[in-house]
C-alpha cells in the first residue's frame, strides 16, 4: 500500500464525534452492566449455562490463580524479609504477607489473571458469534442472547472468583510460609500464628468484597467488547486486547476507590 | 413498475384490510453511516406465496429480512409481521414473534458449539414445552426432510456448506412456522446442491403452504422455483407449462438504488419493458 493510500484510508475524526461515540460506549456499557443483573430476576433463569460457565472461569482458572498468588506471597515473604531484617523484626513476616495477601495482592492477582484468561475469552467468543451471524440467529429464533449468554457469565465470574480468592489468599500465605521456614529459618507455627492472628473482620471483609466488584468487571467488560465488536475476524482480534486491556486498568483503577469506600465504611 | 408506498387512509390498517398479508413494508427507510440503503420500500408478502427478493450486492435484500424479524430498525416507515408492528415493538416482546417465524441465514449461522441435534432442537428446547423425547422425534423428522438424519451426532463444523443450509432449512422449519425468511440459501453452492436446496423450498411452499421471502442472487432457482410444483408421489418436484391450470403461488420484487422498481409474478417479469430489468433477468 502505497503511503497516499494509507493515509487516505485513515479515518478522521472531529474531537465532538470523538466524545460522542465515547458517551455512547459508556452508555451502552451501563445498560448492559445493569440488563446482566435484572436478569437474574427474569425468567428463564440459564441454570445449565451458569454452571458450564462456572466451570471453565472457576475451574479453568484455578491453576493459574493458585500458581500466581502462591510466587507473589512468596516474593513479598523475600523482600520484607530484607526490610525487616536491619530492623531486627523479621518475626513479623507472617503479618505483612497476611495482611499484603487478603487485604490487596490476592483479590488484584486473581481478578487480574481471570481478566487476562476469561475477558479475553468471553470478547473472543461472543465476537466470533457477531461476525458469523450466530447471535442475529439467537436472537432470530426468539431467544435474548442477553438473558442466554451474557448474565450466565458475569454471575459465574462473581461468584467463582470470590471461591478463587480465598484459595488465591491461602496459596499466597503459603508460598510466604515456604520462603519463611526454608529461606529465612523462621518456624512455621510462628509464622502462621501471626499470620492468621493479625487478620481482623475489616480486612478479611475488604478481601472478599473486591472479588465481586472485580468478578463483575471481568465479565461484563468481556461480553461488552464481544458484542459490539465490527469487522470479521480482524474485529474480533481488536475486541479480544481491547477487553483485557480495559478490565485490567478498570480493576486496577476501581480497587483503589474500592479500597478507599470500604475504610471509611468499615473505619479501618 | 415502481410501487409507492401505502396511501395514507391504508397505512394504519395495513393488516386489517389484507389479513391474508403475513408480512407487509409501508414506506420503510434505513440508512447505515449515512448512506441511505433503503428508501421508502412498499410491498406485501400474502400468505402462502414465496417471494424472491432480488438486486446487486448491497442493495438492501438481507437488511429487509432482518428489518421483517425486528432484528433492524428502520430509520423511517412500519413493518407488519403476522400483523404486528414490529418497528413499535420492543425487544422483549418481539422473541414472542419471531418464535412464529423461520429464517435461514446465508451463511447458515449454525451454533458451532453444538451438535446438528442441538442447533435443530435449539427452539424447541428454549420454549421447554416439549420432552426430551418428543424434541429427538421432531428433530429427526426435520432432519428427514432435508435428508440429513445421518447428521444428527455431528458438529457443524464436519458438514459441507451445503449440508449446512439444509440444517439451516431444519432449524428454521422444526416448529413449522407460518413464514420463512430465506437469505441466499443456495449462494455459493454448486448446480446440483442448489437444486437439492430449491426442491426443499418448494416442498415447504407446496406441502406445508407456508408463505417466505427469498433473497437469492441467482434468478434461476427463483424461475425454477415459480416453473416447478412438488409431488408428494414422487417425492421430487416438477416441471408445470406455463398457462397450465396449476397456480404457483410465486413473485419477484426487484431493487435498484433503494427502490423498489419491479413487484409482480412471473408473467410480468418477462414481459416488462424496463431495460435495466431485461438486463437483468438475461
Amino acid at each position: 500500500m502505497a503511503a497516499g493510500d494509507f493515509l487516505s484510508s485513515i479515518e478522521f475524526i472531529s474531537p465532538v464525534d470523538y466524545a460522542k461515540r465515547k458517551i455512547q460506549s459508556v452508555q451502552e456499557y451501563a445498560l448492559l452492566a445493569a440488563q446482566s443483573v435484572a436478569n437474574l430476576f427474569r425468567r428463564p433463569v440459564y441454570g445449565a449455562d451458569m454452571m458450564q460457565q462456572a466451570d471453565s472461569i472457576g475451574f479453568g482458572s484455578l491453576p493459574i490463580v493458585l500458581a500466581s498468588v502462591f510466587f507473589t506471597g512468596a516474593a513479598l515473604a523475600l523482600n520484607s524479609a530484607t526490610t525487616l531484617s536491619r530492623f531486627g523484626a523479621t518475626t513479623v513476616i507472617g503479618q505483612l504477607v497476611s495482611i499484603g495477601i487478603v487485604r490487596e495482592l490476592g483479590p488484584v492477582l486473581a481478578g487480574l489473571v481471570v481478566a487476562g484468561r476469561n475477558a479475553s475469552g468471553m470478547a473472543s467468543e461472543l465476537g466470533s458469534m457477531i461476525v458469523t451471524e450466530q447471535i442475529d440467529a439467537m436472537r432470530a429464533l426468539g431467544t435474548d442472547p442477553m438473558k442466554k449468554l451474557v448474565t450466565p457469565r458475569v454471575a459465574a465470574s462473581v461468584v467463582m472468583l470470590f471461591f478463587l480468592t480465598i484459595l488465591g489468599d491461602f496459596m499466597g500465605l503459603l508460598g510466604g510460609s515456604v520462603v519463611a521456614g526454608v529461606l529465612l529459618g523462621m518456624d512455621a507455627h510462628e509464622y502462621w500464628s501471626n499470620a492468621w492472628q493479625t487478620l481482623v473482620f475489616s480486612d478479611v471483609f475488604m478481601g472478599l468484597m473486591k472479588p465481586l466488584v472485580f468478578g463483575f468487571i471481568v465479565a461484563t467488560i468481556g461480553c461488552y467488547y464481544g458484542l459490539t465488536t465490527k469487522g470479521g475476524t480482524q474485529g474480533v482480534g481488536r475486541s479480544t486486547t481491547e477487553a483485557v486491556v480495559a478490565s485490567m486498568i478498570l480493576i486496577i483503577a476501581v480497587d483503589v476507590f474500592v479500597t478507599r469506600f470500604l475504610m471509611v465504611v468499615l473505619g479501618s | 413498475m415502481p410501487t409507492p408506498s401505502l396511501p395514507l387512509e391504508e397505512r394504519a390498517t395495513a393488516t386489517l384490510d389484507h389479513p391474508q398479508d403475513v408480512i407487509v413494508f409501508d414506506d420503510v427507510a434505513i440508512s447505515f453511516e449515512e448512506n441511505m440503503v433503503l428508501d421508502g420500500i412498499s410491498f406485501r408478502l400474502p400468505r402462502g406465496e414465496t417471494k424472491a427478493l432480488f438486486g446487486v450486492a448491497g442493495s438492501g435484500k438481507s437488511t429487509i429480512l432482518k428489518m421483517a424479524l425486528g432484528l433492524l430498525k428502520p430509520d423511517r416507515g412500519h413493518i407488519y409481521t403476522l400483523g404486528e408492528d414490529v418497528t413499535q415493538m420492543r425487544e422483549e416482546d418481539l422473541f414472542d414473534l419471531r418464535r412464529k417465524v423461520g429464517i435461514v441465514f446465508q451463511e447458515s449461522a449454525l451454533f458451532d458449539s453444538l451438535t446438528v441435534h442441538d442447533n435443530v432442537a435449539f427452539r424447541l428446547m428454549e420454549e421447554g414445552s416439549a420432552s426430551i423425547g418428543e424434541i429427538d422425534e421432531r428433530v429427526r423428522e426435520a432432519l428427514r426432510f432435508v435428508e440429513l438424519e445421518h447428521t444428527v451426532a455431528m458438529f457443524p463444523s464436519e458438514l459441507s456448506g451445503g449440508m449446512r443450509r439444509r440444517v439451516a432449512i431444519a432449524r428454521a422449519i422444526i416448529t413449522e412456522p407460518e413464514t420463512i425468511l430465506y437469505d441466499s440459501p443456495t449462494g455459493g453452492l454448486d448446480p446440483v446442491t442448489s437444486t437439492t436446496i430449491v426442491e426443499l423450498l418448494v416442498k415447504q411452499r407446496d406441502v406445508y403452504k407456508t408463505s417466505s421471502l427469498l433473497v437469492t442472487h441467482r434468478l434461476q432457482d427463483a424461475f425454477m422455483m415459480a416453473s416447478h410444483v412438488f409431488d408428494p408421489k414422487t417425492n421430487h418436484m416438477r416441471h408445470v407449462e406455463p398457462g397450465g391450470r396449476v397456480e404457483i403461488p410465486m413473485a419477484f420484487l426487484i431493487l435498484r438504488e433503494g427502490k423498489v422498481i419491479f413487484d409482480g409474478d412471473l408473467h410480468q417479469l418477462v414481459q416488462t419493458k424496463d431495460e435495466y430489468i431485461r438486463e437483468f433477468i438475461s
